[in-house]
């Protein structure tokens, strides 16, 4: 009750996570509420906004529906945001974990790895990994995981690094516990909070990349996503802006939600941090 | 699809009215002076027609080098370097009688020992497709200096739609016999017989072409200078045709869903003339070996699935022609009886579950050309699930496309062809068997074969009795429309929107490509 308490005197946050229960409804009502492959082609193309009715956010290029594109792009990119996630710090938090907890050699081994894929820019590195394996949902996860573990790594380090020689720590040591155990069960929790806060806002990072990287025309051509809708209609922005700014609002609607979320959990998992509001 | 006739009907009309506006401006006479600004996109690799055969650079050398005849739009010979010509009554004796007063640009005479050294000597070396046409040749000789006979193996009517300036252009004799013709410093420098001159290349930038004063036909060019503008981005080239510094956009330079943007304006005008030589027809190649499109019933499937009026009138503005079959409308060999397959998804769905398809997923391979070619992609996946067919989208630049195709490794590829005039020059490599070879994507690429075909593309090749040969090719579509090696899904339309001011800047069926002789501006 605490946390939520917290959580909730960010007013911010509340109001981001109204905004991301309403994407995720979307998104999960979506084969619902339009049961129809979002690539149909159901009507005049070009439609504005409400010219048509049942077509209240009007057609694309190609007469496709647009509110159906917004669904089921809801769930294309809440999905690929999530999953790429979790491998990021499937990747990242181990690899933190050893370097922190080793320490030496071992985390200069690791570090410099790591190093290895901060110095390379993101998105570029992102680019060139999905051209190599041809963009399908698979690749755009894999490049987007690769591109975003290394500040995880990075975090969970310190997080160690700092834990490590607490008092409870020593103590487990000495009672004889393994480094495993002493990694999973003593340090590992008290690294969460951080690395909750983190996670939030990378799936925020993620959506936006999956959206450039589609805008680009490097999305999987099988999936309808919010940065494929913007990119088909960058180069009728002339006629039709629409088309491109409604998934555009989509896009930052919910990458502020996450990131005001994002901000709410750091206010209630670090209390002795949190700002006063 | 009457969701679409409102746009369909907008869209007609409009390209009616500009189809109107232009008859007109031939009464008037031609004025000299004045400068083309084109739009040539993207810049070519090089401007030495013979050597290069991309369409950018023969839009521009068009204007440098000259052939021996141009064609009409009902690709009917016309005049050009041989100012006329006989064929003998046995169809093996061409003889050409050329103009008796050209020079090249650097001043030489020009003679018909030119002529054959190119025929023979140049192109047989540089040019694959040429090569294969001059097979039916057996030799080329030079009686005088205003007189070239080509005499051929055995009868070839399509001979004669041989002589355009891309498949046969003239190259002097006195700069390249005997040179390694490839790194010929005259490449950098290309010098020709045509109505322009090169003056320089502004890598990046511009190409700038000068009238050449000593040109044969007496008044012509009208231009002073054509300058072709590099510009690679869509929207730049759009913004600069609107602002005046460019007053003629050739085919490709503007995107699909701005023509009639650009058409539209005040004193624009657009034509789709010019485009009967070459005529562009798009395909889909379905795999005849493996896989359900391995199916004769499968691929009937894909043509009743397909809606070819949407895509045309959708993705390419109303612009094309839906084609009946496998040869091109504007070829005199059409068969005009055929009946186009109709949009009739019950009838895929009929002939999917009579063939018993299971749901294996077929890939489909987009040609990576740009926006409208990856819309049209999605458009032809969305009609294909919709009769239950399961696509899976590969994508890849066009080196992979390349790869991909000449490798066989597709299961459905969007391509487009060329149609060369006559169908023994632009058709028959794509059906008959002997042209099934891995390594290249332009030649039998589906791997159709059928002896029966192959009999007669041959045999009508050959054939100089016209009335033989049109029902042999009549034969050829209707069994080939049965088979459907692959899906014929547009005649691709090559319109040019250009400033109203800008006259007789097409008059043959190879449009733009042959230069601008003809070409002037209403001061």
């Amino acid at each position: 009750m605490n946390f939520f308490k917290r959580f909730a005197q960010n007013r911010g946050a509340l109001v981001g996570l109204v905004i991301l229960g309403l994407v995720v409804l979307l998104a999960l009502l979506a084969p619902f509420l339009y049961p129809d492959s979002p690539w149909r082609m159901v009507q005049r193309p070009f439609l504005a906004p409400g010219e048509v009715s049942g077509f209240w956010l009007g057609t694309d290029v190609m007469g496709r529906d647009v509110a159906a594109g917004l669904a089921h792009g809801a769930w294309v990119s809440l999905l690929i945001g999530l999953i790429s996630t979790v491998v990021a710090l499937a990747i990242g938090v181990p690899l933190g974990a050893l370097a922190g907890y080793f320490g030496g050699k071992i985390d200069d081994a690791l570090m410099r790895f790591t190093e290895f894929f901060q110095t390379i820019p993101n998105f570029a590195l992102a680019i060139v990994l999905v051209a190599i394996m041809e963009p399908s949902t698979f690749s755009i996860v894999l490049a987007i995981a690769i591109v975003s573990w290394p500040p995880v790594a990075r975090l969970v380090r310190g997080e160690f690094l700092s834990i490590k020689h607490r008092e409870y720590v020593e103590a487990a040591r000495l009672v004889g516990q393994t480094h495993r155990d002493i990694i999973i069960k003593q340090i590992l929790p008290n690294t969460l909070s951080p690395v909750i806060v983190l996670a939030s806002l990378m799936v925020a990072t993620a959506i936006l990349l999956e959206s450039s990287l589609s805008f680009l025309g490097l999305g999987d051509p099988d999936t309808m996503s919010w940065g494929y809708m913007i990119g088909a209609a960058r180069t009728v922005m002339r006629q039709a802006w629409w088309l491109s700014v409604i998934p555009g609002v989509a896009i930052l609607l919910t990458v502020l939600a996450l990131n005001l979320v994002g901000e709410g959990l750091d206010d209630a998992l670090n209390p002795q941090l949190a700002r006063a509001r | 699809m009457t969701l679409l006739s409102s746009v369909t009907g907008r869209l007609t009309a409009a390209a009616l009215s500009l189809a109107v506006a232009l008859p007109a401006v031939a009464q008037e006479t031609p004025q000299s002076g004045g400068v083309a600004n084109v739009a040539i996109q993207p810049e070519p690799p090089g401007l030495m027609l013979p050597l290069v055969q991309n369409a950018p650079t023969q839009r521009v050398a068009g204007n440098i080098f000259e052939g021996l005849l141009r064609y009409d739009a009902e690709l009917e010979p016309m005049p050009q370097l041989a100012t006329s010509w006989e064929i003998s009554d046995d169809g093996l004796t061409y003889t050409f009688h050329l103009h008796p007063d050209v020079t090249w640009h650097d001043g030489e005479a020009f003679s018909a020992a030119d002529v054959v050294f190119s025929a023979d000597v140049f192109l047989r070396e540089t040019n694959p497709r040429t090569r294969a046409i001059l097979d039916h040749v057996a030799s080329i000789e030079a009686p005088d200096d205003e007189t070239v006979v080509f005499t051929l193996k055995q009868p070839f009517p399509a001979f004669i739609q041989a002589f355009e300036v891309g498949t046969l252009p003239i190259v002097p004799k006195h700069l390249y016999e005997g040179t390694d013709f490839y790194n010929n410093p005259a490449n950098n420098h290309p010098i020709g017989t045509g109505p322009f001159e090169f003056a320089k290349w502004d890598r990046g930038s511009v190409i700038e072409l000068d009238k050449n004063p000593d040109y044969y036909e007496a008044g012509k060019p009208y231009l002073d200078k054509i300058y072709w503008h590099v510009i690679p981005d869509a929207a730049s080239r759009a913004a600069a045709y609107e602002n005046g510094t460019l007053n003629i956009m050739p085919a490709g330079s503007v995107e699909n869903f701005d023509i009639p943007r650009l058409a539209g304006m005040d004193g624009s005008c657009m034509t789709e003339a010019g485009n009967e030589y070459f005529n562009p027809f798009a395909m889909l190649w379905l795999n005849n070996r493996e896989g359900p499109t391995a199916d004769k019933r499968f691929r009937q499937a894909v043509m009743y699935a397909l809606d070819r009026d949407f895509a045309k009138n959708v993705l390419w503005n109303g612009l094309g022609k839906v084609p009946n079959g496998p040869f091109s409308s504007t070829l005199a060999a059409h068969d005009d009886d055929l009946q186009p397959y109709p949009y009739d998804p019950d009838k895929a769905e009929e002939l999917l579950d009579e063939m018993g398809y299971d749901g294996e997923p077929v890939r489909l391979l987009p040609l990576p050309y740009g926006e409208t070619w990856t819309r049209w992609a999605e458009a032809v996946r969305q009609n294909l699930e919709d009769v239950g067919i399961n696509i899976e989208t590969e994508s890849s630049d066009v080196a992979g496309w390349n790869q991909k195709v000449s490798d066989w490794d597709y299961d459905i590829a969007f391509t487009y062809l060329f149609q060369y005039g006559d169908p023994s020059l632009g058709i028959a490599r794509t059906y008959v068997s002997s042209n099934i070879a891995k390594g290249s994507p332009w030649n039998n690429v589906e791997g159709y074969e059928n002896p029966e075909i192959d009999k007669l593309f041959a045999a009508a090749a050959v054939e100089n009795d016209a009335d033989k040969r049109q029902a042999m090719y009549d034969q050829i579509q209707q069994t080939l429309h049965e088979d459907v090696p692959l899906a014929w899904i547009m005649e691709l339309a090559q319109p040019t929107i250009y400033r109203c001011n800008v006259h007789d800047l097409i008059t043959t069926g190879i449009g733009l490509n042959d230069g601008f002789k003809n070409a002037w501006i209403e001061q």
